[in-house]
């Protein structure tokens, strides 16, 4: 990966007539990325929105994934400093029993959700790679789809987790940027930053359907994390043709802990990164999750995303009992599935609840 | 500069070495061409003997020598051919031809992949003669193919890139170089190649044919050499979305929300 700051020159020395070619261009390469999450391609905007508005169409048609988070854990032994979870906050801590956590899930599947994404905190001693086996195992006939977001594991851990009827593995690196990175993680495993890199790797080398990628937005220079995810995708791609891809766009959200962040990224700035991502990679899944308030999330629909979150709760046992506190951040959208999917139809798109089956996963089939 | 196996080349102009009037011209054509990459095929030279007429004029300080197994109608027969080869050079670097059916010489895939996997693991240096199939290209990177080799169209038909739908999503998606192979049959052929992205062309009959081999060599030299020129400069495409007559229709209204 080149370094963070290479990307920062690339992207100051382009010009409009830069931004021009990438958006004629028919197979944009990493220079024409740059052009396109350029400063120069700020005042592109709608041209931006047009091209990946007609590239989303042609390639994912008019239709749009949901799915929900399921928060297993909040105990983190990290301590990333923008994080309510971190081991340094006093909130209350809670992991799920499998059986509460099946109980959450089963709320989800009463919903509607098919699709759903087992998130927890970063503690090898609360949720370890047996309580993922086995709540996949109790999870996976009843959903189309079950993905993690959870610490980095090893690959045998991954083996262990596709075989238990894990399709998809989310791991964000956070900040590309190295230097930063060591500031805003002081202590944990997650300080290793090549560590963490390497995963979607390990993930996909088992044969996980799904990998996502991701930065959070606010930490670093948003246009230099768009290059160097667009350099990891790519690099993903070339090694994994089986696997699809998919990247979130996390903006840092009000949390215990209070952090500010450090960078503003506004929603013309977030926007552009979707739109140029989407520019540079017709079939990459992108992801706008319940993060984003209401009308950003209505207004991108047929733009570039393709998959929302919906009703989400970000606390553990927050789905059985709102009242709930300890959340890792505070939600921006609170609409319901069938809200959402009022909407998404109302645009003229299709609200997709099952777009996987368990059948093709030999190892799941018992 | 082009990288293939750790072996660096300055031109993207590979040559065969079939056809030529006599060896004698093929060495003028070679040099003319400015090629560093030469191949040969294994049933027409005598490696053993260094006066056999082809091996006498590729001189392996200045050429990286490419053997062929060209006539191989199964992995059996290639991966014995490579065998013999690399035991009587010390050569590891092979073009692996498999075409079963010698009137058309199309490569067979199943065979050419299971060849491919097996001489990888001998610790061969395989660049594999295709058809142009993306699917495929992936297949035999991940056996450990060192590059692929795609045909524009069937081998000395002279008929270009008719294969170029296809030899694009191969460059778009490839870890290894591409290296566009058969069909070649004239400089502005290669050249599209190159514009497309390819990373080397493979030439013989054009070349091997002309009335004047040797200013043909050339003329593919610069055609080479200018299609990846306009590559690197970043060519207008041929665009997608322009026939959306007004791409920006309404869009401004859609980003109100901004
Ligand atoms: S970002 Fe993840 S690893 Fe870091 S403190 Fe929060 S939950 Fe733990």
């Amino acid at each position: 990966m080149p370094d963070f700051f290479s990307w920062q020159n690339q992207l100051e020395r382009c010009s409009e007539s830069d931004v021009m070619h990438a958006l004629e261009c028919a197979k944009p390469g990493i220079g024409e990325l740059s052009a396109l999450l350029s400063p120069a391609a700020d005042r592109f905007l709608p041209q931006l929105a047009a091209r990946s508005r007609d590239l989303t169409l042609q390639r994912f048609g008019r239709t749009t994934q949901l799915y929900a988070p399921v928060y297993l854990s909040n105990f983190c032994t990290n301590r990333c400093v923008y994080c309510g979870f971190s081991a340094t906050n006093k909130i209350d801590r809670k992991a799920l029993t499998l059986d509460e956590a099946e109980k959450e899930a089963e709320i989800l599947y009463r919903r509607g959700f098919r699709h759903i994404l087992l998130v927890s905190g970063e503690s090898d001693a609360i949720i370890d790679v047996s309580y993922l086996e086995n709540l996949a195992k109790r999870l996976c006939s009843r959903f189309a789809s079950l993905s993690i977001e959870v610490q980095p594991l090893s690959t045998e851990a991954y083996r262990r987790l596709f075989a238990a009827g894990i399709t998809a593995v989310a791991v964000y690196q956070e900040t590309y940027d190295r230097e930063l990175y060591k500031e805003l993680h002081p202590a944990g495993k997650k300080r290793d930053y090549d560590f963490r890199l390497d995963t979607p790797d390990r993930a996909a080398a088992v044969g996980m359907r799904e990998i996502g990628i991701g930065a959070l937005l606010g930490l670093s220079n948003w246009r230099a994390e768009g290059m160097a995810l667009g350099y990891h995708l790519n690099s993903l791609r070339r090694r994994f043709w089986q696997t699809n891809f998919s990247v979130s766009f996390p903006r840092l959200r009000p949390a215990a802990g209070a952090f500010a962040p450090l960078t503003e990224v506004n929603l013309k700035n977030l926007s552009q990164l979707i739109f140029a991502l989407r520019i540079f990679d017709p079939d990459v899944g992108l992801i706008v999750s319940t993060r984003e308030e209401a009308a950003f999330r209505d207004g991108m629909l047929g733009l570039g995303p393709t998959r929302y979150s919906a009703g989400s709760s970000t606390a553990p046992g927050g789905y059985g009992n709102p009242e709930l506190n300890g959340e890792q951040f505070s939600v921006g959208d609170h609409r319901s599935l069938p809200e959402m999917a009022a909407v998404i139809r109302s645009k003229g798109f299709d609200p997709v609840c099952k777009d996987w089956d368990a059948s093709f996963q030999e190892s799941t089939l018992s | 500069m082009l990288t293939i196996a750790e072996t660096s080349f300055s031109s993207r102009l590979f040559l065969g070495t079939g056809k030529f009037a006599s060896s004698k011209i093929m060495e003028q054509a070679i040099s003319a061409s400015g090629t560093e990459m030469v191949t040969v095929a294994l049933r027409r030279v005598d490696l053993s003997n260094p006066n056999d007429d082809i091996m006498s004029v590729i001189d392996p300080r200045k050429y990286t020598f490419l053997p062929n197994t060209s006539g191989a109608r199964n992995s059996d027969e290639a991966i014995r051919l490579a065998r013999l080869a690399r035991a009587a050079s010390g050569n590891r670097w092979l073009k692996l031809e498999v075409t079963p059916d010698p009137r058309t010489l199309l490569p067979d895939p199943v065979e050419t992949l299971v060849a491919t996997e097996k001489l990888v693991k001998e610790g061969f240096i395989v660049l594999p003669y295709m058809n142009a199939d993306p699917i495929l290209a992936l297949r035999l990177q991940d056996a450990g193919a060192a590059a692929v080799m795609p045909l524009g169209s069937p081998i000395g038909t002279n008929q270009g890139i008719l294969t170029a739908f296809q030899i694009e999503i191969i460059i778009e998606q490839a870890g290894v170089p591409v290296v566009v192979d058969a069909g070649i049959g004239a400089p502005s052929h290669a050249a599209q190649a190159m514009e497309m992205g390819a990373d080397a062309v493979l030439v013989n009959t054009a070349i091997a044919i002309a009335r004047d081999p040797i200013a043909m060599a050339g003329a593919f030299a610069k055609a080479v050499e200018a299609g990846r020129t306009a590559y690197e400069a970043g060519m207008g495409a041929k665009s997608t979305n322009a026939q959306a007559s007004s791409p920006l229709q309404g869009i401004s209204e859609d980003l109100s929300f901004l």
